[in-house]
């Protein structure tokens, strides 16, 4: 014990020696207790205490009433579903699109991720303009008019589109690193087709299948959107019920019970995710990844695979046609006439929402880009007490429901000694940990991997930590600097769930004003709210891409795919 | 001239994850003298790199000082201690050119442009990188990424030049090319340098003097002659070069018993009756048909070219290890053939037991 405590003592002292890493260090692990940590365990508190009482009868609502227990029920069910669902289906794309040779690949591979890139209501939309009331293929195609797309197939069908292309990333990185002269050594010794998929190719994936039906089990779980659009009234579901109780009953400790309910299944996942399963998984490519093609599937079953990726595609496709032409129509489902009335709205009375969602994303991406970047380096080059702590605290909110972190917000700056609420500083902090982890993810991957003596020899040339961080880290990890900053800003223009707490009338958000318009019926100012989003994600992405590719010039090494 | 670095008591205890305690380096005095090249060599494990990245910063002593001439450098950041080390793996940085490896440490002094492009220009010549500055590292073979590692420290002109088994990942032809580059430079510029590397024969080669490292501790400091000639330990023996251990007795006439023999040394005797072993190297044994000390066979013969290895049962005595003449004139024994054999007094080395 005491020599655990004399050395935290001695890491301490070197790390002293580099003072303004250390007030870096500090400064972060204090942001991260206070933005991160802090807010979870109101959330906590408030769920155990009913009038200022401390009390088990929140949690005992839940289990008795319906509409609750229903809640629970029905996440979970859909939250598996669209786990099992979106995870084959990522699979499926992942195989087809590494391993068989087919034509387009390219193409289908950017179609397949758009949905990552765009507003969470853009499949719900959609699925509302196709299949609603008045929707095109289900009034004016097949003449129903007792059909509702409302409620649990709605919710699947649409969390499926969104999160089957989080599947396919994740999977399609398992499966490039599993060498295909694997399948051929299998082959070689005699096995069939069959046999080869069953007992060398999927057990070599299972860990990463695995791994990605939890992240899309969580990803469900937490989402807001799709089931505040789809759901309907008659089949409710955590995330939006958790909302309601806040805003509509203004029922906060109802809202935090709920809100941890919909937490535990969420860091389970994560847990057995990060802590077993991350330790699973198989890597056989060790040099140049051979370009082999599979040759474990047949014709038939290689183009079955092929149009099944393709079907994928072309939906998506026309989700997002629909999108376009819903946008510029005057009123779906009865005039059709086109019209730029929409976007007159988006620019006149939006305006203010669409200036504001830029401010806070132009704000916050650099600084989680940075702050993901600058912990990816403490954790993985520097020794200091708490390390672990550190890591999982910065990269705990990847598992946190935006709900509940929206909750733990109010909860957490709404009283002093920190008043946020209704500032644009409570927007640019919820964003800038919220979507940090992906890039601290990237940055400790990328840095593992590179050999630390790079970094040793700018510190015997006269670098101060700092210095080396700026001048030989950053451009050496530039590839995840460039990820962490697209997710960050991706997600600052299209997140609502926790967003949604915390907008006020001095700064709202687009997202915010896309929901307003789906509950208030105004779909096609919805549809060119989506748009106006996705055409400002693509178009940063282009600068963001610009800017770090101009910036890391020479790194010839480093390459953005 | 630069700094002489003494340290002394130094110690650097590593705590293994299972909560045990590993002693890397174990009170350890040396010197290194102004100017001088000296050498850490020893196995893998023994405590040399260890040493050497204390001496740079990267690693902090358990107990124990690191002086570079008067002044304690303990306290003192890797970024502050005016050393400049040459990696294993290089350490070349990828996203920057030739010149701007080299100018790296001198941009972060802010050199005033001129200078900076002379100094970096006159140090790329001396290292024969003159044609590459503007090209991008992963250019450049892993001989000349060496040379641009040696000219990003030397440009600094720094107190001390620390090396970590620079030349291990180079060929053979290569290395050897490399290590009498380095060596001529470190002369002619004056630097004190400090060389880690697990070869002997590059140690010999390019040191002033060599420290032989073992399980932590220094078995012997000398010139690389007396550690060939006088090794201090029978470690020391086996590590550099090949050897041939004797077991024998100090006689009262400074004579030393093996197996009823009295053999001649060059050492002044020890007292009478203490057990001994004699070093005896492959190359100081007179192999001859007709007459000499010791009666052997051939067991195995290696041609190797320049000479012939043969490895002989000597009668009483074990396996012998023994270089026998230029085969071209002498002709190649055979395993089977009975020989005689005399070690040559002069090179003989008595280790006390």
């Amino acid at each position: 014990m005491s020599s655990t405590a004399s050395g935290a003592r001695a890491q301490l002292r070197l790390l002293a020696r580099d003072p303004v890493l250390l007030v870096l260090l500090v400064a972060i692990a204090v942001s991260i207790a206070l933005f991160v940590v802090y807010p979870l365990a109101r959330v906590l508190i408030a769920s155990f205490s009913v009038e200022g009482e401390w009390s088990l009868s929140g949690y005992g609502e839940i289990a008795t009433r319906r509409l609750y227990r229903n809640a629970l029920i029905n996440s979970l069910g859909v939250a598996a579903l669209v786990g099992v669902v979106g995870s084959v289906l990522g699979y499926i794309a992942a195989f087809v699109l590494t391993r068989l040779d087919v034509p387009g690949k390219r193409l289908l591979h950017y179609i397949t991720i758009l949905p990552i890139v765009s507003p969470p209501f853009v499949s719900a939309v959609s699925i509302v303009f196709l299949f609603g009331f008045n929707g095109l293929v289900t009034r004016q195609m097949l003449g129903l008019s007792d059909f509702s797309i409302y409620g649990f197939h709605g919710v699947v069908l649409s969390q499926v589109f969104t999160f089957a292309p989080i599947a396919y990333l994740s999977l399609r990185g398992v499966l490039a690193s599993l060498s295909p002269t694997l399948e051929d050594a299998a082959f070689n010794i005699g096995a069939t087709r069959w046999q080869t998929f069953w007992k060398v190719t999927l057990p070599l994936s299972l860990p990463g299948l695995a791994s990605a039906f939890l992240v899309v089990f969580i990803e469900s779980m937490a989402d807001f959107g799709n089931p505040l659009v789809l759901a309907g009234a008659a089949f409710p579901m955590l995330a939006p019920q958790a909302y309601l109780e806040i805003t509509g009953s203004f029922n906060l400790s109802r809202g935090a019970t709920l809100a941890v309910v919909l937490l535990l299944p969420s860091m389970t996942a994560f847990a057995i995710q990060r802590y077993y399963l991350a330790k699973r998984q198989y890597i056989t490519v060790t040099g140049k990844p051979t370009a082999s093609t599979s040759k474990i599937v047949s014709p038939t079953v290689k183009w079955l695979l092929y149009g099944i990726v393709v079907t994928f595609a072309l939906l998506v496709v026309a989700f997002y046609a629909v999108i376009l032409v819903g946008a510029f129509t005057r009123v779906w489902g009865f005039n059709y006439t086109p019209t730029l009335a929409h976007f007159v709205y988006v620019f006149d009375v939006g305006l203010d929402s669409v200036i504001d969602t830029l401010i806070v994303a132009i704000v916050s991406t650099p600084v989680s880009g940075l702050l993901g970047m600058l912990v990816a380096f403490l954790v993985v080059r520097r020794t200091f007490p708490g390390r672990t702590a550190l890591e999982f605290g910065s990269i705990l909110s990847f598992a946190v429901p935006g709900t509940v972190v929206g909750i733990g917000y109010i909860l957490a700056f709404n009283a002093p000694p920190l008043v946020l609420t209704g500032t644009l500083a409570i927007l640019v902090l919820c964003f800038v940990f919220r979507y940090m982890p992906v890039g601290i993810q990237s940055g400790i991957a990328v840095l593992r991997q590179i050999d630390p003596s790079i970094e040793e020899a700018a510190q015997n040339l006269g670098a101060s930590g700092l210095t080396t961080f700026r001048k030989v880290t950053l451009p050496l990890i530039a590839p995840a600097f460039f990820s962490g900053l697209v997710y960050a800003f991706v997600r600052a223009m299209t997140a609502i769930s926790a967003a949604i707490f915390l907008v006020s009338a001095n700064w709202n958000l687009m997202t915010v004003q896309i929901l307003n318009q789906v509950g208030s019926g105004r779909l096609g100012v919805a549809a060119a709210f989506s748009v106006v989003v996705i055409v400002i994600v693509l178009v940063a992405i282009g600068i963001i891409s610009f800017l770090v590719g101009r910036w890391s010039r020479h790194t010839s090494s480093v390459r953005f795919t | 001239m630069t700094d002489s670095i003494r340290i002394s008591g130094l110690s650097k205890v590593f705590s293994a994850p299972d909560g045990r305690e590993v002693a890397a380096v174990k009170d350890i005095d040396l010197e290194f003298g102004s100017g001088r090249l000296v050498t850490l060599l020893g196995p893998s494990g023994c405590g040399k790199t260890t040493l050497l990245r204390m001496i740079a910063g990267f690693e902090e002593p358990t107990t124990g000082d690191i002086m570079f001439g008067a002044r304690r450098m303990n306290e003192v950041p890797p970024n502050k201690r005016d050393t400049a080390m040459v990696f294993q793996s290089y350490a070349v940085f990828p996203h920057l050119d030739v010149f701007e490896n080299v100018a790296f440490g001198l941009r972060l002094r802010s050199l005033p442009a001129a200078e900076l492009d002379a100094r970096v220009g006159h140090v790329l010549e001396l290292t024969g990188l003159s044609g590459y500055a503007k090209r991008s590292p992963n250019q450049l073979s892993g001989g000349q990424q060496q040379r641009v590692a040696l000219a990003r420290c030397i440009v600094m002109e720094p107190k001390v030049l620390l090396f970590d088994e620079p030349l291990s990942n180079l060929d053979a032809k290569l290395r050897e090319q490399m290590r009498v580059e380095i060596r001529e430079l470190q002369q002619r510029l004056g630097i004190t340098s400090i060389y880690v590397t697990h070869d002997q024969i590059e140690a010999m080669s390019i040191s002033d003097d060599i420290v032989v490292m073992n399980a932590g501790a220094v078995e012997q400091v000398g010139t690389p002659h007396d550690i060939y000639a006088r090794p201090a330990s029978r470690f020391v023996a086996d590590f550099i070069g090949k050897a041939n251990f004797v077991e024998g007795t100090w006689q009262a006439d400074g004579t030393v018993d093996v197996g009823g023999r009295a053999l001649r040394v060059a050492q002044p005797g020890g007292a009478a009756g203490s057990a001994v072993s004699i070093v005896i190297r492959p190359e100081a044994i007179h192999i001859s048909r007709e007459a000499g000390d010791f009666a052997g066979t051939i067991r195995r013969t290696m041609f190797l070219g320049n000479i012939a290895e043969y490895l002989i049962a000597v009668e009483g005595q074990g396996d012998w290890l023994v270089d026998g003449p230029n085969p071209a004139e002498a002709g190649l024994l055979q395993p089977g053939d009975s020989v005689r054999l005399t070690p040559s007094p002069a090179a003989m080395h008595v280790l006390p037991k």
